[in-house]
């Protein structure tokens, strides 16, 4: 299942909603007309630990092009996901992406463990049942949030997704960054 | 000859470590695909039970991860644990302990697509080994959000 949501505000510049109503193009087939009450909307905040040890706080990647997102060590299609992420951070970091992956397992030790075997080029941070709800209601995984550089929300990725299309939407919102 | 050892030595060494790691998606669990199309109930169907007042409801048993159960579950649903996992297993056993061996019992965890979920087939197997004759697995194809939250099922948070 690949779900994409996307929509776009009146209150945005014209390019804007052109990048926006790009996005939702680009993931149309599989639209879904399930309510989507985050997109548009500024990312809820959050100040959560990572596994390294560090603080991380999302508001301190204002600026940057953040691709949130919500995955767990027993999730298969998330397991398959999560090194072409790191991939994506070590390729795309100049260019201004940052990826914060948010675990979602009961166990932190097992979390731990999969980053020894899989070190992720970018920080992992302990999620929990408050921080999926702040977030609509992570009710399945994986799912990810694509966040532009002013904070907000503007592509909500649910299940199983065509990592390509997923690439070519971030390479877009990259390309509008102010630089 | 000496290579051939040192490739064996080696294959060995990386298929016991990869065997001695604790469970996570790459472990080996039953698929979904394995409970037979008889044993399934559709959202809808379950639903529509659950609303009932004509006739007694079945008892539901999430058998899938705590962190999910906590953000929203089936409105009178119990927790059971991750039945991918050995401790899931064993909470498993102790929920159904005391429950006739007819007892009407649907499952369900949705933490992932169905194809795979690590927790359902594994949950059903377990209960049909201890003898339970009436339990159904809920076909959740996507999630839990996408097909019982998103259609307006009746759900409850633990938190």
């Amino acid at each position: 299942m690949k779900t994409v949501r996307a929509r776009h505000s009146r209150r945005q510049t014209c390019g804007a909603v052109l990048l926006v109503l790009g996005l939702a193009a680009l993931g149309a087939r599989s639209a879904r007309c399930a309510p989507a009450p985050l997109l548009d909307r500024p990312a809820p905040p959050f100040t959560r630990s990572d596994f390294a040890g560090k603080t991380l706080s999302l508001g301190d990647y204002r600026g940057k092009v953040v691709l949130l997102n919500f995955w767990a060590t027993w999730c298969g299609p998330c397991v398959a996901e999560v090194p072409r992420f790191s991939g994506w951070q070590k390729r795309y970091a100049a260019a201004g992406l940052q990826v914060i992956g948010v675990s979602m397992d009961d166990d932190a030790a097992a979390v731990k463990r999969f980053l020894l075997r899989t070190p992720l080029a970018y920080p992992v941070v302990v999620g929990d049942a408050r921080l999926g709800v702040l977030y609509g209601g992570v009710n399945g995984l994986p799912q990810s949030f694509l966040i532009d550089p002013q904070g907000r929300i503007v592509a909500h990725y649910i299940g199983e997704q065509n990592l390509a299309r997923m690439r070519m939407q971030i390479e877009a919102l990259l390309r509008r960054r102010p630089g | 000859m000496k290579q051939h050892a040192r490739t064996a030595l080696a294959t060995l060494c990386l298929m016991s470590c990869i065997y001695a790691c604790p469970r996570d998606a790459r472990a080996e669990h039953p698929p979904a695909s394995s409970i037979p199309g008889a044993m399934l109930i559709e959202p809808a169907a379950l639903a529509a039970a659950l609303k009932s007042t004509d006739r007694a409801k079945p008892l539901v048993l999430q058998v899938g991860f705590h962190v999910l159960f906590e953000e929203a579950h089936i409105a009178g649903a119990k927790y059971a644990g991750p039945a991918g996992e050995e401790a899931g297993l064993r909470a498993l056993d102790l929920r159904v302990k005391n429950l006739p061996k007819d007892a009407d019992i649907v499952i369900y965890c949705g933490c992932c697509p169905w194809s795979h979920c690590p927790n359902i087939a594994a949950a059903f197997d377990r209960l049909r080994s201890l003898g339970f004759t009436h339990v159904r697995a809920l076909h959740l194809a996507d999630n839990f959000g996408a097909d019982w939250v998103d259609k307006g099922y009746p759900v409850a948070s633990a938190r």
